[in-house]
C-alpha cells in the first residue's frame, strides 16, 4: 500500500487539515458561520480551488474556463438524480467522468498554445459551453429556469429496487441515508479530504515535479527530451475532474443546476480564490476559498442599519458619512470590495496569504527548519 | 442578394465596435506589452459618459404656477430643464443631441483616466508575467464596473437617438435594388461611418505624424529607440490614453444601439479579445480586419436559414473561429511572425 503513504511532514499537514475540516461545525460557531449550507459551500469551493491549483499552481497555465467543468459536473449529477437514482455515488462518479471527458477534449485543443493564448482559448470554450447551455441545449440544461428535479422523473434504478415515489420531492441520499444539513456537509468534507490527499500525492510525485518544471522553464524541459504536453494535459484533466466533482457536490447539496455556474465570472472567482490564498501551495487555495466565501456571506448580508450599529461610537454627523461610504462596499457592493482586495493582493502580495505568512515568519526570525517554498516562479509558462 | 446585403450591413456596425475596442487592446499590447483586461470597462465608462451628460442636461427646476390648476386640482407644476433655461432653444437641441455631445466630455475624461491608469497601475506591471497583468486588470475591471453599478444601478439605461437620425435608411435603393428591400437604421449607419472615421484617424496619426512614427519605431524595437534618447515610456503612456479615448468614444456612440449597463464592458471584452487574437496580437490592421470580419460572420450566422441548418451556431461561431485560427495559424490573420506565436 505504498500509494497511501505520505512523507512524515505531509502526513502531519494532512492530519491537521482533516481535524480542521471535520471540526468546522465547532470552530466556525464563534464566527456565526456554522450552519450546514455555508459550510458545504466552504468545502466544495475549497475542493474546486485545490483542483484548479493543480493546473495553475503547478504548471502556470492560467485557465479562464474551469467553471465550464463545474457546470458540466452539476448537470451530470442532476441528470443522474433524474434518470437513475437519488443515490449520490453514481451521480458523483458520472460527474467526474463526464467532466473528465470534457476537459480532455478542451485541454487537448487548448494546450497547443500557452501563455495568454491558452487563457483565451479556455475562455472561448467556456463561453461556448455557457452560450450553448442557454440556447440550443435547453432540452438538456433547461436554459434560464435551470435544471431541477421533479417528482415524476424516471429514476430507473430506484424504481428497479422498488423505491416508491413519495408525495414530496426526493432528496439525495447515500446508501439510503438522506443527506440533509450536517450529513451533507460531512459527505463533502470526506470528499474534500480524499481530494486533498490526492493533491498532496500529486505535489510530491515525480509527475508533480514535471509539472513544476513546465512552469519554471518549458523550453528547457523540452530540450532535455521531455514532451511536456501529455503532462500538462494530465494536469488539466485532473483539475477538470476536481471541478466536475465540486459541481457534482453542489448538485448533491442542492439539486439544481443553472447555466450561470458556467459563466466566465465564475471561472474568475476560482482564480481569485487560488491567488488570494497562495498559488502553488496546497493549503493556500483552501484558505482563499474559505475567506472569499466567508466574506461574501458576511459582507453581502450587511445593510445600512447594521452599519449604523457598527459605527455607533462615532459622532452623529461623522457616522452618517462613514456609513454612506461603507455602504458602497457591503451588501450589493460586495463585489467592489472583492475586486479591490484582489487588486491589492496581486499588486503587493502575488504569492497570496501563504506568502504573507511566510514573510511575517521571516520577519520574526523564526525560521523553522525548511521554510515552505511559496514564492511563485517569476517565469510564466510561455 | 437583398438578404446578403442586409446581413453584411448588420454585421458591419457591430464589427465597427469590435474593431474600435480591439484596436485599443492591441495598441496597448503592441506598445506596452501589457494584456489589459480592463479595456472593456473603458468602453463601458465611455457609454456612461453619455448617460451622465443626459442626466445633467435633463436636470429640471420645478416651479409651481399659482394661477393654473392641473386636471387633478393641484397647483400646476412647471418643469423647465436647466439646459433650456440657460441656453434657450439651444438647450432642447443639446438634450436631443446628448449622445454626440457626450463625446466632448468623454474625450478628456477618458484621456485623463487612461493616463492615470497607466502611470498609477500598469506601469508597475511591465515586467511582471502576463498572468499577473491579466489578473490585476481583471480586478480593476471588476472595481470599475462595480463603481458604475453603485452610481447608476444595475439596470440598462436606454439612450435616445437624435431625432434627425431616427428611422431607417433605404440602403437597397442606393445600390440599385428595389426600394424598401434593404432598410437599415440610420444610427447604425452613422456608427459604421463614425468607427471607420476614428479608425482612419488613428491610423493616419500613427502613419503621418512624427509622434506616430516614434511610437511605431518603439513598437518595433523599444530598446533602440530608448538608446536614441527618446523618452519612449511617455509616448507609450499617451498611446494608452489614446486607446482609452478610442474605447470611450466607441462606447458613447454605441449607447443608442444597446442600452448600457454596468457589465456591458465585460460582454464586449471577451469578444474583443477573441478579435485581437484572430487578427494577430499586436497587429493594428489585423485587429480592424478581424473586428469587421467577425462582426459580419456573426450576423450571417444568425440568419434563420443557417440557424436551422446548424442550430446554435450563432452563439458560438466567433469562439469557434478563434479556436480554429489559433490552432492553424497561431500568430493570427495578420500578426507579425515571432510575436507571441507559441
Amino acid at each position: 500500500m505504498d500509494i497511501l503513504v505520505l512523507p512524515r511532514k505531509d502526513l502531519i499537514v494532512f492530519i491537521c487539515f482533516a481535524v480542521v475540516v471535520l471540526a468546522m461545525p465547532i470552530w466556525l460557531t464563534p464566527f456565526g458561520a456554522a450552519y450546514p449550507g455555508l459550510m458545504q459551500k466552504f468545502v466544495i469551493f475549497a475542493l474546486f480551488a485545490v483542483g484548479y491549483n493543480i493546473l495553475f499552481g503547478l504548471t502556470g497555465y492560467l485557465s479562464f474556463g474551469h467553471a465550464a467543468f463545474l457546470g458540466v459536473g452539476s448537470y451530470t449529477a442532476v441528470w443522474s438524480f433524474k434518470l437513475l437514482t437519488m443515490d449520490v455515488l453514481p451521480a458523483l462518479v458520472l460527474a467526474v467522468v463526464l467532466s473528465g471527458i470534457f476537459s480532455l477534449a478542451i485541454g487537448y485543443v487548448s494546450l497547443r498554445r500557452s501563455g495568454i493564448y491558452f487563457s483565451i482559448l479556455t475562455l472561448a470554450f467556456a463561453q461556448m459551453c455557457y452560450n450553448l447551455a442557454y440556447s440550443v441545449l435547453t432540452p438538456i440544461t433547461n436554459g434560464e429556469t435551470s435544471l431541477q428535479l421533479s417528482r415524476l422523473d424516471a429514476r430507473v434504478v430506484d424504481a428497479a429496487f422498488g423505491v416508491v415515489r413519495g408525495e414530496r420531492l426526493p432528496s439525495p441520499s447515500l446508501f439510503g441515508v438522506e443527506l440533509g444539513g450536517h450529513a451533507g456537509f460531512y459527505l463533502c468534507a470526506v470528499v474534500l479530504l480524499v481530494a486533498f490527499f490526492v493533491a498532496q500525492k500529486v505535489f510530491n510525485s515525480p509527475f508533480g515535479m514535471m509539472l513544476k518544471a513546465i512552469k519554471s522553464n518549458q523550453t528547457r524541459m523540452s530540450y532535455t527530451g521531455f514532451n511536456t504536453r501529455p503532462y500538462a494535459l494530465a494536469a488539466f484533466v485532473i483539475s477538470g475532474m476536481y471541478a466536475g466533482l465540486a459541481g457534482g457536490l453542489l448538485a448533491v447539496t442542492d439539486p439544481l443546476a443553472g447555466a450561470e455556474r458556467m459563466q466566465w465570472t465564475a471561472s474568475g472567482e476560482v482564480v481569485l480564490m487560488t491567488i488570494l490564498g497562495g498559488v502553488g501551495t496546497l493549503i493556500g487555495p483552501v484558505i482563499g476559498a474559505w475567506l472569499i466565501k466567508y466574506l461574501e456571506n458576511i459582507f453581502s448580508a450587511f445593510n445600512d442599519a447594521m452599519l449604523h450599529r457598527t459605527f455607533s461610537f462615532l459622532p452623529d454627523g461623522l457616522q452618517d458619512g462613514v456609513v454612506a461610504v461603507a455602504s458602497k462596499f457591503v451588501g450589493e457592493g460586495w463585489h467592489l470590495t472583492l475586486g479591490l482586495v484582489f487588486m491589492l493582493v496581486v499588486i503587493f502580495l502575488p504569492g497570496g496569504i501563504m506568502e504573507g505568512a511566510r514573510r511575517i515568519r521571516m520577519a520574526f526570525g523564526q525560521r523553522s527548519g525548511s521554510a515552505p517554498q511559496t514564492k511563485p516562479d517569476p517565469v510564466p509558462a510561455e | 442578394m437583398d438578404a446578403i446585403l442586409a446581413q453584411l450591413l448588420n454585421g458591419l456596425d457591430k464589427g465597427g465596435a469590435y474593431a474600435l475596442i480591439a484596436l485599443g487592446l492591441t495598441l496597448v499590447f503592441g506598445t506596452l506589452g501589457v494584456v489589459n483586461f480592463a479595456h472593456g470597462a473603458l468602453f463601458m465608462l465611455g457609454a456612461f459618459c453619455a448617460v451622465t451628460i443626459r442626466l445633467l442636461l435633463s436636470m429640471e427646476t420645478v416651479t409651481i404656477d399659482p394661477e393654473k390648476l392641473s386636471p387633478w386640482g393641484t397647483p400646476l407644476e412647471v418643469r423647465t430643464p436647466l439646459a433650456q433655461q440657460w441656453f434657450g432653444d439651444w438647450g432642447s437641441v443639446m438634450l436631443d443631441y446628448s449622445v454626440p455631445l457626450a463625446i466632448l466630455l468623454a474625450v478628456p475624461i477618458m484621456l485623463i483616466l487612461g493616463i492615470v491608469m497607466e502611470r498609477g497601475l500598469i506601469k508597475h506591471f511591465y515586467k511582471r508575467p502576463h498572468a499577473e497583468q491579466i489578473l490585476v486588470t481583471f480586478g480593476l475591471a471588476i472595481v470599475l464596473q462595480e463603481i458604475v453599478k453603485a452610481f447608476f444601478g444595475p439596470n440598462p439605461i436606454p439612450q435616445p437617438v437624435p431625432t434627425d437620425f431616427r428611422g431607417a435608411a433605404d440602403v437597397g435603393a442606393w445600390f440599385g435594388l428595389q426600394a424598401g428591400a434593404v432598410t437599415y437604421p440610420v444610427w447604425r449607419l452613422v456608427y459604421l461611418l463614425f468607427s471607420v472615421g476614428i479608425l482612419a484617424a488613428v491610423f493616419a496619426f500613427l502613419r503621418f505624424t512624427t509622434f506616430g512614427m516614434v511610437v511605431r519605431a518603439g513598437m518595433a524595437d523599444r530598446e533602440t529607440v530608448g538608446i536614441l534618447g527618446i523618452n519612449i515610456d511617455r509616448r507609450f503612456t499617451i498611446m494608452f490614453g489614446l486607446a482609452a479615448v478610442v474605447a470611450g468614444v466607441a462606447g458613447v456612440m454605441y449607447t443608442p444601439l444597446l442600452p448600457p449597463n454596468y457589465h456591458l464592458g465585460m460582454d464586449f471584452l471577451v469578444l474583443s479579445f477573441v478579435v485581437v487574437v484572430v487578427g494577430g496580437m499586436g497587429s493594428l490592421p489585423g485587429a480592424v480586419a478581424a473586428g469587421f470580419l467577425l462582426g459580419i460572420v456573426q450576423s450571417f450566422a444568425s440568419m434563420t436559414e443557417i440557424k436551422s441548418l446548424l442550430p446554435g451556431i450563432d452563439q458560438i461561431i466567433i469562439y469557434l473561429i478563434a479556436v480554429i485560427i489559433l490552432l492553424v495559424r497561431p500568430r493570427g490573420l495578420l500578426g507579425r511572425s515571432g510575436v507571441m506565436e507559441t
